[in-house]
């Protein structure tokens, strides 16, 4: 089984050096770019590897590219999006900590292929061991002549830099990352003007993800249809899998696109803790709806979890076992894109700790007649296309999916069916 | 007053964009990292140096939750409570150290010692539960190893 991005990292994680990266053919696919490809076509070997963003969206990363004029004069910027603060996932610290190089490499690649010369990490607070790594990595690179002005002596010019952020899971949503970039508050943007276009301080502007970026040598060196065939479904690749809750042995895999998650869980993660039985999880990340046993054939790529009602997401997997609470978990979720929103709108802003007041009063055994149908009315209420930004949609994903399939688990902290119910709302 | 060294950092942040006051976020940071927490008397000192008013610092200051615009202890303790964590049962963590050192999330021990926060997911959700103190990260953590844990911080 062929792992391109990870085969290469150590036993103890430590990253490697340039020159050990080196002679495993590191930056021999920005040689080869730099040699005999042109801008386009780089995208166009992207777009036909089918390529799509790892950070939760699934976008096809070369069509995302083609909307950046290329003959926009400089500045343009290519950014890395190394936020990684969706709870459950943990994929792309391995690659930041470990792989440093790959990643640049890849960086090096999307720049090119956009023409930007000035590149961020944008990296989350508290990856510390990553931000060394990546400090390191870009001093080798520059050292080297991969990275600053005419690069191996071509007329492309490249400068990178580390940017750590300070804590808001809303830096992760690309417009609201741009905005911390400038230094303000990480506020979503409004699209149009979409990044491309206008983005960081108002230039043509490309955020991608961290595993997004670490395909990109391999797709070069190896090819559209090599990428394609690594894959056992429609969706090309590997994927950087995870699982985390009461499984024998959590972790991270890298996998062919789309093996399933029967396979995930028993095979790789060892199954349940004794004593434990699963009921659900969310296939990748907190923003997921859940799958539960009915979905344990569904192979975990972007078509067929959409197919089942949930999104691939981070492709991280989250395991709701049997003593663990329903309403505990989901409460949980929620205080946290609670506590997260930006605020910028209100259905987010307001709806959210209305939804983890309830569910700590069902929690307590206090809950009310009319709770469900609350819960129920946010969901659509906090909807897509109610809210400015994906985050509020996200957060409603593992309610609206516990709702449905762990009725009971709410239903039995309704104790009190005589007490009024709780709002006006209910009867609209 | 922002001293050489802070200003130094400072301006090795602004180097790198395109404008002075879209290295505030770093400048925060960096002001913090030398004196712990960002004071008005900081924050002031900042804003003036970046050219911005204190309300404009301020409100970016206080979105991020690792800026502190409160005095911490001389070591925080960010204990993960996210959901991977819930369901390995942070809880009982937070639990004893709330007890044990008898402070509430936000609250600082009476000895200075130690700011307990909670944190949203830190990224290392096969280990949990896990909480980091200052830059350091620990994995796996159960109640009995907390005493010992804390002993390394003065
Ligand atoms: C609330 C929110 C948080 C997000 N956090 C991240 C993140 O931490 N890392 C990431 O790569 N993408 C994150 N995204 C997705 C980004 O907006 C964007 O789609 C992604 O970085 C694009 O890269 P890709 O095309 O390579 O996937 C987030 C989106 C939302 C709405
Ligand atoms: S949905 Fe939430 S996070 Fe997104 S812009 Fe609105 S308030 Fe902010
Ligand atoms: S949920 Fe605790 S580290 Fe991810």
């Amino acid at each position: 089984m062929l792992r391109p991005l990870t085969s290469h990292i150590r036993e103890d994680r430590r990253p490697l050096s340039l020159k050990e990266y080196e002679k495993l053919g590191g930056y021999e696919a920005v040689r080869k770019v730099f040699k005999s490809m042109t801008p386009q076509a780089v995208q166009q070997l992207v777009k036909d590897s089918n390529l799509r963003g790892r950070g939760g969206a699934g976008f096809s990363t070369g069509l995302k590219w083609s909307f950046v004029p290329l003959d926009a004069p400089q500045p343009k910027y290519l950014i890395c999006n190394a936020d990684e603060m969706e709870p459950g996932t943990f994929k792309d610290r391995l690659l930041l900590e470990s792989a440093p190089h790959q990643l640049i490499e890849g960086m090096i690649l999307a720049a090119f292929a956009i023409q930007a010369d000035t590149s961020y990490v944008f990296l989350r607070w508290a990856y510390k061991d990553a931000a060394k790594a990546i400090i390191h990595a870009i001093h080798e690179a520059s050292d080297a002549g991969y990275l600053g002005d005419n690069i191996l002596g071509t007329d492309f010019s490249l400068h990178m830099h580390l940017h750590t952020g300070v804590g808001r899971y809303i830096c992760g949503e690309e417009t609201a990352l741009l905005n911390s970039l400038e230094g303000k508050r990480a506020t979503p943007r409004s699209k149009p003007p979409f990044p491309q276009v206008s983005g960081l301080f108002g230039k043509p502007t490309i955020v991608n993800n961290v595993e997004t970026l670490s395909c990109l040598p391999h797709i070069v060196n190896y090819g559209a249809d090599w990428f394609q065939k690594l894959s056992r479904t429609g969706d090309a690749g590997t994927k950087i899998y995870g699982v985390s809750g009461k499984v024998k042995r959590p972790g991270l895999w890298e996998l062919p696109m789309g093996v399933t998650l029967r396979e995930l869980l028993e095979d790789y993660a060892g199954g349940m803790w004794d004593g434990h039985t699963f009921r659900g999880a969310l296939p990748g990340g907190a923003s997921t709806d859940f799958l539960v046993e009915q979905h344990l054939d569904v192979k975990m790529d972007y078509g067929s979890v959409a197919a089942a009602g949930s999104r691939l997401g981070t492709g991280t997997v989250i395991v709701l076992d049997d003593k663990t609470s329903v309403v505990g978990f989901v409460k949980n979720l929620i205080h946290f894109f609670a506590q997260e929103s930006c605020g910028f709108c209100t259905p987010c802003r307001e709806g959210l700790p209305w939804i983890e007041k309830i569910l700590h009063a069902l929690e307590n055994e206090r809950g009310q007649r009319g709770d469900l149908k609350i819960l129920e009315q946010h969901t659509r209420l906090l909807g897509p296309g109610n809210t400015f930004c994906a985050l509020a949609p996200g957060a409603m994903e593992p309610l609206q999916s516990a709702l449905k399939y762990f009725r009971k688990d709410f239903e039995q902290y309704i104790a009190a069916y005589a007490t009024p119910c709780r709002s006006g709302l209910m009867n609209r | 007053m922002l001293t050489k060294e802070e200003q130094h950092e400072i301006d090795e942040a602004i180097r790198i964009v395109p404008y002075k006051q879209a290295a505030c976020i770093e400048a925060l940071k960096i002001v913090q990292e030398h004196r712990r927490w960002i004071s008005d008397e900081s924050l002031a000192d900042i804003a003036q140096y970046m050219e911005m008013s204190t309300a404009a610092l301020d409100s970016v200051a206080t979105f991020y939750n690792l800026i502190f615009r409160k005095p911490v202890g001389r070591h925080v303790i960010l204990l993960c409570d996210s959901i991977s964590c819930y369901v390995l049962g942070y809880e009982k963590l937070s639990a004893y150290i709330k007890q044990n050192l008898k402070i509430e999330y936000g609250g600082t021990s009476s000895d200075g010692r130690f700011t307990l926060l909670p944190n949203p997911c830190l990224g290392t959700c096969d280990h949990g539960p896990a909480l980091m103190i200052d830059n350091d990260l620990y994995r796996d953590v159960t109640v009995e190893q907390l005493d010992n844990i804390f002993n390394k911080y003065e």
